[in-house]
């Protein structure tokens, strides 16, 4: 059984309350930080742990906060992203759902550590439920002095604000989420500057991810040097990942980082298995932005050992031999997955997200779109499947944010590991369109489908 | 005695400038000119926080700076990067670049129509100047383009947004000179348009400077579209005391008629001080104006052609070469042909002339 640190009371009932959190140890931690700690003290502890930031792109936290710029006379933030809208993520929500107090209680020790006295909750629109329970557990808190003015009387004052978004996927990019937090169109800025200079309303600012903030009160709790303990390497601590696909038991599970993707595939404590005893084909182990692999990659890696759920191991070395850790967001392709059709899907949620900024992302997703439907469909060409490489190859680092990256690897990889599937959908026109049952929305029409006026 | 400023050596294609620190990349190359200027189709130096969207001036920077010489992981925006010491930047020398610019070229023209014949802004395009510097031959791209109907935003502007290019100048416009904002930029993705508030005028003073602010045709002056082509107007330079704008434009005239009037523009295509509507729209009589001189305009550009000032006609070298004859008397076609009938006077043909009017057996 793995050693657990953010779902370990999840289990108990009523944890979401307050009395019930508190009975169970809950602000154990915050009143250590608050009462025995100073801020540098705080983030030298996390900078000890090692801590990741779970939000995908794995940045080490402690020195994200370190670069907080702190200028006499102008407020810093933090702001907590939860605009979890990745497809195939949904671990934030679990934690945000029943942990809520957790969440509190690591935002009340970051944001003592980064000196702020706002911070900011934007939280994804869909998650329409969960924004009432973040406010319940704020107003408890408040009640009960974690939050507000002289904070345990240590002078500390603190407010926690519940934003939601609009519903929007490019939100979570944390410069969009600044835009959108300030009440502007949710469009990525251009960095540098970045939000530690220049963030919220122009002031140095922190964008941390749910998990990562969450993941701040065992550290505290434990210290750093315990946490290291936890996982290997360059991965220390534990993980939350969302399972999904075609498993036995998909969910939001809490792993150590020291165990192999075929574990965490195939054992009862996990996933347990491909359902119908079906082979497995494919995993995209980190969220819809990063690469797919094939099975036999996916389980070893370049070297041959066995490919681990860490950071580093999930990498290892680049995209033509690994893909990445990413956000968690674990989706377990079997033998019966048609990978054009998953790509396609991908495809057209990234060309719906994009927001239209920088003309790469604007024009390049929608493009790839219509080709994948085009193959997809029966009707393509093999010249599409190099056409499409190369479009893909146009886009990737060549947009203001992630997001043009996150459309282009997964068509990459696709091609890369599957290419035999792209050309059989050439091969078979036919087949593919017969196989091809209840797609037509897929379809969807351009912005403006009328015909051009005929006067200029 | 005042501290030298001290100044940043940058290296673009291998030409070293030095530049004050906080300079972009792209105003560095702007200062050595020529071909080591990236293009830029949404950045404009006179709107402030414009640039970094087009993504055609992307440069590689293949040393960061003395201090940190890494190289950029990614292709930057050199409109919006500002210089380090030591830096080393590849814009035309860097093949990565020029294959990226290739690129951004396609990406741009996918939904933009190449109705350059009838469009306006021919000849003033930039997105016309960029794709033939940097684009292919062809498109790949063989689905539906995305159209538009046109709009009247305001008695004076048409927005033809099937030609546009989001490069949200127009929008940096409108909110920055004029006291409310204008327009934005309505939907997401590929269906983003330029728009106003539910179809609502651009109803101010400066927001004619919309339409000089366009890269490409689709915000145009409704008091000059089709009037006639850019290249056939000659453009002075002319003021008026105005007593909202500068009052300094360039007039587009032909004879003694002024078809339009513009701001007056650098050598980026950028202008040099914004105009009021005024000047811009009703102003259209030569006497309102005091009438400098000619506009001196890039001899590469199409506007250039037949306006060049001083320029001498060269000398014919034939009628050396043919003892002093001119060549047009080298043969008199009617001498040798029966087919051409000199007696024949065209103009008194009834319609136009047939073979049947030339017919010798006639």
């Amino acid at each position: 059984m793995g050693r657990k640190l953010l779902l370990d009371k999840a289990h108990i009932e009523g944890i979401r309350y307050y009395d019930v959190y508190r009975k169970h140890g809950g602000y154990a931690a915050a009143e250590k930080a608050l009462k025995s700690m100073t801020p540098e003290l705080v983030v030298e502890e996390v900078k000890k742990s090692g801590l990741r930031g779970r939000g995908g792109a794995g940045f080490p936290s402690g020195m994200k906060w370190s670069f907080l710029a702190k200028p006499e006379g102008v407020p810093r933030y933090l702001v907590c992203n939860a605009d979890e809208s990745e497809p195939g993520t949904f671990k934030d929500r679990y934690l945000m759902e029943f942990l809520p107090h957790l969440l509190i209680e690591g935002l009340l020790i970051s944001s003592f550590a980064l000196g702020t006295h706002r911070t900011y909750i934007y939280i994804r629109g869909e998650y329409a439920w969960i924004p009432d329970i973040l406010e319940e557990a704020i107003a408890e808190a408040k009640k009960n002095g974690w939050l507000g003015q002289n904070i345990l009387g240590t002078g500390y004052d603190l407010e926690i604000y519940v934003q939601r978004g609009a519903g929007a996927y490019i939100c979570g990019e944390e410069t969009a989420l600044i835009e959108s937090l300030e009440g502007k169109r949710g469009n990525p800025r251009i960095k540098p500057p970045f939000p530690a200079i220049k963030g919220l309303w122009e002031c140095p600012t922190v964008v941390n991810n749910v998990e990562t903030l969450a993941a701040v009160v065992p550290i505290i709790n434990i210290g750093g040097d315990e946490y290291v303990k936890y996982g290997t390497g360059k991965s220390t601590g534990t993980k939350l990942i969302s399972a999904c696909g075609n498993i036995n038991k998909p969910g939001v599970y809490e792993i150590e980082m020291n165990i192999s993707v075929e574990e965490f595939i195939f054992s009862d404590e996990y996933c347990g298995g491909i359902p119908n005893g079906k082979r497995l084909k494919a995993c995209i182990p980190g969220g819809s932005s990063v690469p797919i692999l094939p099975a036999n990659m996916l389980l070893t890696t370049a070297k041959g050992e066995p490919r681990m759920m860490t950071y580093e191991s999930l990498n290892d070395g680049g995209f033509a031999s690994g893909t990445m850790m990413g956000s968690g967001g674990f989706i377990v392709l079997d033998e019966d997955q048609c990978v054009v059709r998953h790509t396609l899907s991908l495809a057209r949620f990234y060309h719906h997200e994009s927001c239209g900024q920088c003309s790469p992302c604007r024009e390049g997703t929608g493009w790839m779109k219509r080709v994948l439907m085009n193959i997809e469909n029966g009707k393509g060409k093999m010249s599409d499947i190099d056409l499409l490489w190369d479009i893909q190859r146009k886009i990737e680092g060549n947009t203001i944010c992630p997001l043009g990256d996150a459309a282009a690897w997964p068509v990459a990889a696709a091609i890369r590991h599957f290419r035999d599937e792209f050309e059989w959908h050439v091969n078979h026109p036919e087949e593919s369109q017969r196989r091809n049952y209840g797609l037509a929305h897929y379809a969807d029409p351009l912005p403006k489908p009328e015909p051009a006026p005929a006067a200029v | 005695m005042a501290e030298e400023k001290k100044l940043f050596k940058v290296k673009i294609d291998n030409i070293t400038v030095e530049v004050e620190p906080g300079t972009t990349i792209l105003n560095a190359a702007r200062k050595i000119g020529g071909d080591v200027v990236p293009p830029a189709m949404c950045y404009y130096s006179k709107l402030q926080g414009s640039g970094g969207k087009c993504r055609t001036c992307l440069v590689k920077v293949s040393k960061g700076s003395d201090a940190d010489p890494r190289p950029m992981p990614k292709l930057v925006a050199s409109c919006r990067t500002t210089v380090m010491d030591g830096m080393e930047v590849g814009n035309i020398t860097s093949p990565e670049v020029l294959d990226a610019r290739k690129g951004v070229v396609e990406f741009l023209l996918l939904n933009h129509p190449l109705d350059c014949p009838v469009c306006d802004q021919a000849g003033e395009c930039h997105l016309q100047d960029l794709g033939y510097e940097h684009g292919a031959d062809g498109t790949r791209y063989e689905f539906k383009r995305r159209t538009f109907e046109q709009v009247d935003i305001g008695d004076q502007i048409k927005l033809h947004m099937t030609r546009c290019i989001l490069c949200y100048r127009c929008v940096f416009t409108a909110d920055q000179l004029t006291n409310k904002r204008e327009h934005g930029v309505l939907g997401r993705g590929e269906a983003a348009e330029i728009g106003t508030y539910i179809h609502k005028a651009l109803d101010n003073d400066f927001i004619g400077n919309v339409i000089d602010v366009c890269p490409v045709g689709a915000l145009t002056d409704k008091t000059f579209r089709f009037k006639n082509r850019v290249w056939f107007l000659k453009p002075v330079d002319a003021h008026r005391n105005c007593d909202k704008c500068c009052g300094k434009t360039v007039l587009w005239m032909r004879g003694n008629e002024v078809y339009r009037v513009t701001a007056r523009k650098d050598k980026y295509g950028e202008v040099e001080e914004f105009i009021c509507n005024t000047c811009r729209f009703d102003k259209k009589e030569a006497k309102d104006w005091t009438i400098e001189g000619p506009r001196k305009i890039d001899r590469h550009s199409v506007i250039s052609q037949g306006h060049y000032v001083d320029t001498v006609k060269p000398k014919d070298p034939l009628p050396d070469v043919l003892d002093g004859r001119q060549p047009k008397l080298l043969m008199d076609i009617h001498t040798v042909s029966e087919v051409n009938r000199p007696e024949i006077d065209l103009s008194k043909i009834e319609g136009p002339a047939h073979s049947d009017d030339f017919n010798i057996r006639k």
